[in-house]
């Protein structure tokens, strides 16, 4: 009876073995790495594909239907190569070889590796319940985690929000707001705690965020969004704004900025026990001034601090708001893109109406005529 | 008769109501019979016969301005919606 060492050298001259320069030589063959799962996710040869050894004879036909094309097999030495070579020759693969020094030697020589991108087993963990939707899965979730969400607001809006995209795994998160918290906060805003009463809200923000997910980079603005700021703070790249603003000067500076820096916006807003949600998409579908060419008089624009609002109320639109976002980040689903969703909290009533694109807006239509930054809270208070 | 869903900002003029019926086949009928019937929510959204620029009217889903204007036709049964924009988020 032979023993591993003796196998192996058996083995290894009954079938053909190749050094990596020999193999990048060979016109059009398949690489197929044989390594453990783990091995692979740790680094492999660029455009190999893996097929682990103990799978070997059961998916081989599938990932090389061509019996006659070359086929370069490897593992971490080049031991396991030598098995899995002669089980491809003895299921009629013609053209087979054995990648002497396996993938050690590979990186040892300097030539180029590929890492995959798979999620670490904690955030496999962590994600299971996202990973295991067909529409999100392990691609999905690593998607989100490239993202970079911009919430304009941490109040009543951004805390749902900021605490249901931390969950959802969102990998940077960046929050503009000049507050603080106190008391009247903590009725509804659900990211601040008596903690951090006294506290930037961004801070207190994201403080909450980091408790619940550490893999959230959070970047924080204590600032008021205002023209002079909006530029230097898009300009840092996002893929999503989501505006819980508290005023009508920023939802009209908001829409500028997006619309010239090509941003999709969801837009939420409330008062009292009603909502609005709505997703602007520059170029796509109609922007803010659209909707609302001008501002209502400030008689008819109280704020939730003059007005009230239900404490549940931002939870539901906030939310309503992330899933937009999540979507929008995803690439998954239809978007309200055109639609305003009307939410009324006492009668428990969703409805919708239709947005158009006006061809005459002045920022997004056919001929603008508002191109640059304007004085927003003399645009509001004028009428 | 038609049915004309107010805003919560507009509530007070109509005696706090959050619904209030109207009659009309168009729009214009329509705010016209709104305002006999509440002058004070009438003249928020309709003044000198146009709409005011700060409101949108919803029939059935679409405003009106991208429809027939005030010429829209108003079928009976239809919803009608009120809605000024809203800023508040926090």
């Amino acid at each position: 009876m032979a023993g591993y060492r003796e196998l192996l050298e058996q083995t290894r001259s009954e079938i053909a073995e190749i050094d990596a320069r020999g193999a990048r030589e060979l016109p059009s063959a398949l690489w197929v790495d044989v390594r453990e799962s783990d091995e692979w996710q740790e680094g492999h040869i660029p455009g190999a594909k893996h097929v682990p050894r103990g799978n070997l004879e059961s998916r081989i036909e599938t990932t090389a239907p061509d019996k006659a094309a070359p086929i370069v097999l490897y593992c971490s030495a080049g031991n396991r190569s030598v098995f899995a070579a002669k089980t491809l020759g003895e299921l009629g693969y013609a053209d087979v070889y054995s990648l002497v020094g396996g993938f050690t030697d590979w990186k040892r020589n300097g030539y180029d590796i590929a890492v995959p991108r798979v999620l670490s087993p904690e955030r496999r963990t962590r994600y299971s319940r996202h990973t295991l939707i067909p529409e999100i899965g392990e691609e999905g979730q690593l998607r989100l985690l490239d993202s970079r969400i911009l919430l304009i607001g941490a109040g009543g809006l951004g805390s749902p929000a900021s605490l249901y995209l931390a969950a959802a795994g969102v990998g940077t998160l960046g929050i503009v707001d000049a507050d603080i918290v106190d008391e009247t906060n903590l009725q509804r805003q659900v990211a601040h705690s008596l903690e951090t009463l006294g506290a930037p809200k961004v801070d207190s923000a994201k403080r909450a965020i980091n408790a619940l997910n550490p893999d959230v980079d959070v970047r924080t603005y204590r600032e008021r969004l205002t023209s002079e700021n909006v530029d230097r703070i898009l300009d840092e790249g996002w893929d999503v704004i989501v505006d819980g603003a508290d005023n009508f000067p920023t939802r009209y500076l908001v829409n500028d900025a997006s619309v010239w820096h090509d941003i999709p916006v969801v837009h939420g807003s409330i008062y009292r026990f009603e909502g609005q949600v709505t997703v602007f998409k520059p170029q796509v579908g109609p922007c803010y001034r659209c909707l609302f060419p001008e501002p209502p008089p400030p008689e008819l624009a109280p704020s939730c601090a003059e007005g009230g609002v239900l404490g549940v109320l931002p939870g539901i639109v906030g939310s309503l708001q992330t899933n937009e976002a999540l979507k929008l980040a995803l690439g998954i689903g239809e978007p309200l893109i055109g639609r305003l969703l009307l939410f009324d909290a006492l009668a428990t009533d969703f409805s919708e109406v239709r947005i158009e694109r006006r061809s005459d807006c002045p920022v997004c239509g056919e001929q603008p005529t508002i191109t640059d930054y304007i004085d927003y809270v003399e645009f509001c208070a004028a009428r | 008769m038609t049915v004309v869903r107010v805003p919560p900002v507009l509530r007070q003029e109509a005696g706090g109501a959050r619904e209030v019926e109207a009659a009309g086949s168009t729009v214009r009928e329509l705010l016209e019979d709104l305002e006999r019937r509440l002058p004070a929510l009438g003249a928020r959204v309709y003044t000198e016969g146009e709409i005011q620029p700060f409101v949108n009217v919803y029939v059935d889903g679409e405003d009106v301005r991208t429809r027939g204007g005030l010429e829209t036709p108003v079928r009976e049964g239809a919803t009608v919606i009120l809605l000024p924009a809203m800023a508040g988020g926090r």
